[in-house]
């Protein structure tokens, strides 16, 4: 144990003095998650939409009006005719269209409840999202400032339209994609870097010969990462919690368990890499290459999974990046248990069974 | 020297494939000596050494290092000997303490045992100065006389060191022997490649590889009298010759 402490001290120095890699460790996490926190949230400010009110009451101008008075809507024209909408569209420049029922007021009072659709330009999903949920606030407000005094009372029910792109499957996937990606570089990559220094430099023959057991070696140089890892993960949620007021709906500790999983998978991807690697740039290439791609392109992060022809979705299963995309979308967002994504968890505990296996059997046959 | 064998190799073979790396070779080395393993590049050294120190398994033959079997009892062998490669092998991004401390973390020194170590090095080589400066900031010959006192810590039987004084001055070189010296002088027991010739000299006894075969094996007095040689690039260049024209 104690030289495993040893061990673990060195690789520490390493780390720390090497400016470069501690930049990847701690600069791209945060540099990243903040640039694609803002690109989003700077959407939703003074959103131009187009009013649509065919009932033009009392009711309906007071929504309107605390629609204006918000900072995230400034009201560009009134329309008249729903045929006008899809010009408005097309000119770009609004994004939504609300959409008041005739007859709002009259039947908010006589029958408890009155409708209100939104068309949003979903040409750009993340907006359209945002702009539905800003306006669903709003609505949720106005419907408890009526109902105050009067249980079960009137409510006004928000339809939504998604124009142009009915299903909008790739909104607030940001922070899991990111914590992904991140998770991914710091763990496999620099691992496998890690240990192909030690074999460009000669120091790996010099472990190997020492009494120290090969896996205690790569256990040694394995475990700082997993620290950093867990650390770049925490400053991860920290941030999309408090920043950006992203949701953690579901239990913290599961999705520290199941991060300390990944972590672990990218890890044995790591150690496999360097397996085949003899140099550093070689594992730095294949990491890129191997895992940054696909985790960009094929993970679901950006690009829908069900959107892709069945071959790419084929090669999306082989991903583990997907699988634990699907497991925090599912904690972060939904809030659900252990009993919704067990599948997925267990896909990836075998996934890293396998990567573990294949570099404990190419390393065996080095020794031969 | 006494006349206890601390290596003992019989019939020793590694084959990769069709490849025969090293040809059924046999040899002692006794305790306390300075024995060369001599030969071209690709001549086999490295590989019948790496069998030696445990990170190759043998095709076949026999072989013990300091009574182990170098099938089954690696460990063993890994605890009782020294190793210096051809590639310098201290960690540049640390300095030389906090090499000397994690190499003899690495062999189980305790943290007194390192402290008193060190303190002997610092005397020993002089190393007041240098002591808490980064490896990479040294010169070669610095680190090759520090990555040997590192092979050394853990006060090994035997050391093996391939080809340690690969592209440094004739100085240093005659510096580096005198520590080899120095260290059989106290009863380690020396196991050197190199193809420098004139360092062959300095050895007790030398044997000189030739395709994956060993083709003399003597003390360098002796080969040069066999081959009515100079010295013992000339026994090497007939020895090779002979081979070419089989």
């Amino acid at each position: 144990m104690k030289r495993f402490i040893g061990f673990v001290r060195k690789e520490f120095y390493h780390i720390y003095r090497d400016k470069r890699s501690l930049f990847i460790l701690f600069g791209m996490p945060i540099a990243q998650i903040l640039l694609f926190g803002f690109a989003i949230t700077n959407e939703i400010n003074k959103v131009e939409i187009a009013i649509l009110d065919h009932a033009k009451d009392a009711t309906t101008i007071e929504i309107i009006n605390k629609m204006a008075s918000s900072k995230y809507f400034s009201i560009n024209r009134y329309l008249d005719a729903e045929s006008q909408v899809e010009g408005v569209f097309k000119q770009g420049k609004i994004k939504a269209v609300i959409n008041f029922e005739k007859d709002f007021g009259e039947k908010l009072i006589k029958n408890g409840q009155s409708t209100i659709q939104v068309i949003a330009d979903a040409t750009d999903p993340n907006t359209a999202n945002s702009i539905t949920n800003y306006i669903q606030s709003i609505i949720q407000q106005y419907n408890q400032s009526i109902n105050i005094n009067q249980a079960g009372g009137t409510q006004v029910f928000m339809q939504t339209h998604m124009a142009f792109n009915p299903e909008i499957k790739s909104v607030f996937m940001f922070v899991p994609g990111v914590m992904t990606i991140i998770l991914m570089l710091v763990s496999a990559m620099m691992t496998s870097i890690s240990i192909t220094r030690e074999k460009e430099l000669g120091t790996m023959e010099i472990l190997l010969v020492s009494p120290l057991k090969p896996f205690q070696v790569v256990l040694g140089k394995v475990v700082p990462y997993i620290l950093l890892s867990i650390i770049n993960a925490i400053i991860i949620v920290l941030l999309s919690i408090f920043i950006f007021k992203m949701p953690v709906q579901g239990s913290l500790l599961l999705l520290g368990a199941e991060s300390v999983l990944f972590i672990i998978t990218s890890l044995s991807l790591g150690i496999l890499i360097s397996t085949i690697a003899e140099t550093q740039q070689t594992a730095m290439m294949i990491s890129l290459m191997g895992l940054m791609l696909p985790v960009i392109l094929l993970s679901g992060f950006i690009f829908p999974i069900s959107s892709m022809p069945l071959p790419l979705q084929l090669i999306s299963n082989t991903i583990p990046a997907k699988w634990f995309i699907i497991i925090i979308k599912g904690i972060m967002l939904k809030g659900v248990g252990i009993a919704f994504i067990w599948k997925e968890t267990v896909i990836l505990f075998d996934m890293t069974l396998f990567f573990m296996g294949i570099s404990i059997y190419k390393y065996k046959i080095r020794l031969e | 020297m006494s006349e206890e064998n601390v290596i003992e190799v019989v019939e020793l073979t590694k084959k990769f494939g069709a490849f025969l790396a090293v040809d059924a070779i046999s040899f002692e080395v006794k305790a306390g000596e300075i024995f060369g393993f001599l030969g071209a590049n690709g001549a086999g050294k490295t590989t019948a050494m790496k069998m030696l120190i445990g990170i190759s398994k043998p095709s076949s033959g026999e072989a013990s290092v300091a009574g182990f079997d170098v099938y089954t009892q690696t460990e063993l062998i890994k605890k009782n000997i020294g190793y210096m490669s051809q590639k310098f092998a201290l960690y540049d991004d640390l300095t030389v303490r906090e090499n000397i401390t994690f190499f003899g973390g690495i062999y189980g020194l305790s943290r007194s045992t390192i402290k008193e170590k060190i303190k002997v090095l610092v005397t020993d080589l002089k190393l007041e100065n240098i002591i808490d400066q980064l490896v990479g900031a040294l010169p070669l010959g610095w680190k090759q006389k520090l990555s040997f006192s590192v092979s050394l810590l853990h006060d090994p039987k035997i050391v093996f060191l391939d080809e340690p004084t690969g592209g440094v001055d004739p100085i240093t070189r005659r510096q580096f022997w005198e520590m080899i010296y120095n260290a059989a002088d106290q009863g380690t027991t020396i196991f050197v490649t190199t193809h420098y010739m004139d360092e062959a000299e300095y050895c007790d006894r030398v044997s000189i590889m030739v395709n994956g075969k060993i083709e003399a094996m003597d003390r360098p007095k002796r080969l040069k009298e066999q081959f009515e040689a100079s010295n013992l690039n000339e026994v090497f260049l007939k020895l090779a010759r002979n081979s070419k024209s089989d």
